[in-house]
């Protein structure tokens, strides 16, 4: 995945990367994977500026859904901070930009929760509901939407 | 990033990797791999 040029550009716009080997730097493995109980391999962590383990992104992904698992991370690490506009926008990118990743449904229930809490407007649950009607309409995510959908 | 790069510039200092995240409002990204480098 990360000779993909699109890896490397979202990775060099949106992180400062760290790299550690398991074997080749084993006093840094060390370190870092007991901090982060980091047990397999590829593991990679999203860390906020405090050094809080934010995401987490276990075993190999294809591009289009590692980049949207990156997204991801970015989305509800914003969201965590309450920063609920920034969190939309990278929930609808990954709805946009990789609708058939597996983050896909995730991403729509929690563009609609964050467009909520950014908002007030309730009327933005009932539509995201609806949005699950016509697209991952099998997925757990679009069940704990269902609770949202106005009476008919 | 200059225009085309093919590779991530990785670092092996996770210190001074949180430092500048703080400075640049980023968040690190960590990987652990067992991949030949």
């Amino acid at each position: 995945m990360y000779p993909d040029p699109r890896v490397v550009k979202f990775i060099e716009e949106n992180f400062v990367p760290v790299r550690v080997h398991v074997r080749d730097q084993r006093d840094a493995y060390q370190r870092l994977g007991n901090r982060y109980n980091a047990q397999w391999t590829p593991t990679v962590l999203l860390i906020d500026e405090k050094g809080e383990e934010r995401h987490r992104i276990e075993g190999f992904l294809p591009t289009d859904d590692f980049l949207a698992q990156l997204t991801l991370g970015l989305a509800h690490s914003a969201f965590k901070a309450g920063d609920f506009a920034a969190a939309e926008r990278w929930f609808r990118q990954i709805v946009d930009t990789y609708p058939r990743s597996d983050a896909g449904p995730e991403a729509l229930y929690w563009a609609g929760v964050s467009h909520y809490k950014g908002t007030g407007d309730a009327a933005a649950l009932g539509e995201t509901a609806s949005q699950f009607e016509n697209r991952y309409k099998d997925t757990s995510w679009a069940t704990r939407a269902s609770v949202w959908r106005p009476p008919k | 990033m200059a225009t085309g790069q093919t590779t991530v510039t990785w670092t092996n200092d996770f210190d001074q990797a949180l430092e500048q995240a703080r400075e640049k409002h980023r968040h690190v990204l960590l990987d652990f791999t067992a991949a030949p480098m």
